[in-house]
């Protein structure tokens, strides 16, 4: 088991180095925010301290404020994303 | 928990990986971007959606959190302008490694609370008997220090990016002691937590990790200048998909591991991009304290700068065949944006080709630029890279500097002494008159003379960029 994860843990670092090698300096921020919201997957950790709360009160408070902040980081950074290549849009749309 | 729903579960896992994925393949270029944000953000809702379906969740306190993060989350995004958009990007990154820090916690409690036989059930449901005490207990103290690492380090990041804390370096005697001695405190403590988890010392012990872990964030950060943020924003962006990765290592989950991978990696690109636009390897960004340490080498560059009035700039661009704009940070904080496009759209209109030239370390985040003109609506094909535009810089009659300092510095060719020698830059000094706007004469973030303003060919227009552009639009349209 741990050592399968260790296996999903290496070729995935390696996928990420593969798949975003060039970016165009015009995409660093948004790559940026995106990849940020990314990061709010730790939101499945906190999902499952809360939702099985075995370890009383502190592990509910703990679960929730660990909800909340990753939430913040997952819609906040889906959404600025989303509006920063919007604008990018607009703009190719000009182009053609 | 009920068997049937778990291999259904590990599916959809598996297709929120996918998503993520292709989804962060398509960010990475400019035609797909804007599906590709919305592919990963398909994939978030799946995770989470799986996650709810697993046995015996209750829900009243997970949609208590998730309104609470979901309405701070939106109000936030669509409230933040673009120019604030470096430290909304640190203060997102926080809330992430924060998250993952209070996983750890959590999950730590529920262990000591149950005991490790009733732990290892809710990890392993099937066959509790697969996890492992030392594996789990290192899992969470490397969670736990680099979550508290990652979210001090960027709330570090914020309060200097909003300007609520000097930008300068901070750096005070001992600091690499105190570096190392908070180090061998986050050793010693991992060590006495790993060795017996489940003793009473190992919760002083884990309280200690992420009490230094915060401190660590918060000296690793301070000593660091302004001009040097792009590279720490996108070293956090690395850590907080390194914690939420070591996260995964704690519940035992794939779709964490794949995700929270991603990003570290996509993070350790950009933040080696910015480091070699800077021509300056990551440990002597890290450690050096850019721009304070080098103030004694040499006395300043001799000679007199030439002041200019908007009216003379008016001439000259007026005359001008061919103009390079070259934006920094001081166009952000002027906010200057849209009083620049609208006279590079007057240029154009006069028969002139405009072209703007950025650097990609200029501004406080990777791309600061490229996301202020695209909200100006310049138009993307007069962006271009700094190696696109010097071999022509020759034959350009006209550069505007406009609140760019050490991307143009000469000294970064000229004089091996300087802290920015070998940087690639713009080289601007080769343009036939390069206008400098300015706010005074002081040196730039860095604290680096710029021989640049004493050059032949060099004008400086003093004030503030938005009220000068905006005097020049003025002369342009009154023509």
């Amino acid at each position: 088991m741990m050592g399968l994860l260790f296996f999903v843990f290496v070729l995935a670092i390696f996928l990420g180095f593969e798949l975003i090698s060039k970016v165009p300096s015009q995409l660093h921020t948004p790559l940026m925010s995106g990849s940020n919201a990314i990061s709010g997957i730790t939101i499945v950790g906190a999902l499952v301290a809360v939702g099985h709360p075995h370890g009383g009160n502190l592990v509910t408070v703990l679960g929730v404020i660990a909800v909340a902040a990753a939430m913040i980081n997952v819609v906040g950074g889906y959404l600025v994303t989303h509006r920063m290549l919007g604008m990018f849009k607009t703009k190719s749309a000009n182009r053609k | 928990m009920i068997a049937h729903i778990q291999p259904f579960i590990n599916y959809l896992y598996i297709f929120a990986s996918v998503l993520f994925i292709i989804g962060l393949k398509m960010l990475s270029r400019a035609d797909t971007a804007r599906r590709g944000n919305f592919i990963s953000s398909v994939g978030m809702l799946i995770a989470i959606i799986a996650t709810c379906l697993l046995a015996g969740m209750e829900y009243h306190w997970i949609l208590v959190g998730i309104l609470i993060g979901s309405a701070i989350g939106a109000v936030a995004a669509h409230g933040v302008k673009m120019t604030s958009m470096p430290e909304m990007v640190g203060l997102l990154n926080g809330f992430g490694g924060l998250a993952s820090m209070l996983v750890a916690w959590a999950e730590y409690h529920k262990w000591v609370s149950l005991g490790w036989t009733d732990y290892a059930v809710t990890l392993l449901p099937d066959n509790p008997a697969a996890a492992n005490p030392m594996f789990a207990a290192i899992a969470i103290a490397f969670t736990a220090v680099v979550g508290a690492l990652t979210f001090s380090g960027s709330m570090i990041a914020f309060l200097k990016l909003a300007e609520w804390m000097p930008g300068k370096p901070i750096l005070f005697r001992g600091q690499q002691v105190v570096n190392a001695l908070v180090l061998l405190a986050i050793l010693a403590a991992a060590v006495v937590f790993c060795m017996a988890p489940e003793a009473p010392a190992a919760y002083w012990a884990f309280a200690a990790l992420m009490v230094v872990g915060l401190i660590l964030g918060v000296t690793s950060v301070i000593p660091i200048g302004g001009a040097d943020m792009p590279v720490v924003i996108s070293l956090l962006n690395s850590y907080s998909g390194i914690a939420a990765a070591a996260a995964g290592f704690i519940i035992l989950n794939n779709v964490l591991i794949v995700a929270g991978s991603l990003v570290g990696a996509s993070g350790i690109i950009l933040t080696q991009i910015m480091c070699k636009a800077m021509n300056r390897s990551l440990a002597n960004v890290l450690f050096s304290g850019f721009g304070a340490a080098n103030t004694t080498k040499s006395e300043g560059y001799k000679g007199e700068a030439k002041p200019i009035s908007s009216e003379d700039t008016y001439m000259l661009l007026e005359a001008a065949r061919s103009v390079v704009i070259v934006p920094g940070y001081g166009m952000a904080v002027a906010q200057a944006q849209h009083a620049v496009r609208e006279l590079g759209e007057l240029l154009v209109a006069n028969g002139c080709d405009v072209r703007y030239a950025i650097h990609p370390v200029a501004g406080r985040m990777p791309g600061h630029m490229n996301v202020l003109l695209a909200e100006a609506n310049v138009p993307y094909e007069q962006l271009v890279e700094p190696q696109d535009v010097n071999p022509v810089m020759e034959t350009v009659d006209v550069a505007m500097v406009i609140g760019a300092n050490d991307v143009v510095n000469p000294a970064a060719r000229e004089d091996q002494g300087s802290p920015i020698y070998g940087m690639p830059i713009i080289n601007v000094d080769h343009a036939k008159t390069v206008i400098i706007l300015k706010r005074s004469m002081a040196s730039g973030f860095a604290g680096i003379d710029n021989p640049l303003f004493f050059k032949d060919n060099a004008r400086m227009l003093f004030g503030d960029a938005k009220a000068t552009v905006s005097a020049l639009v003025g002369e342009f349209k009154s023509a």
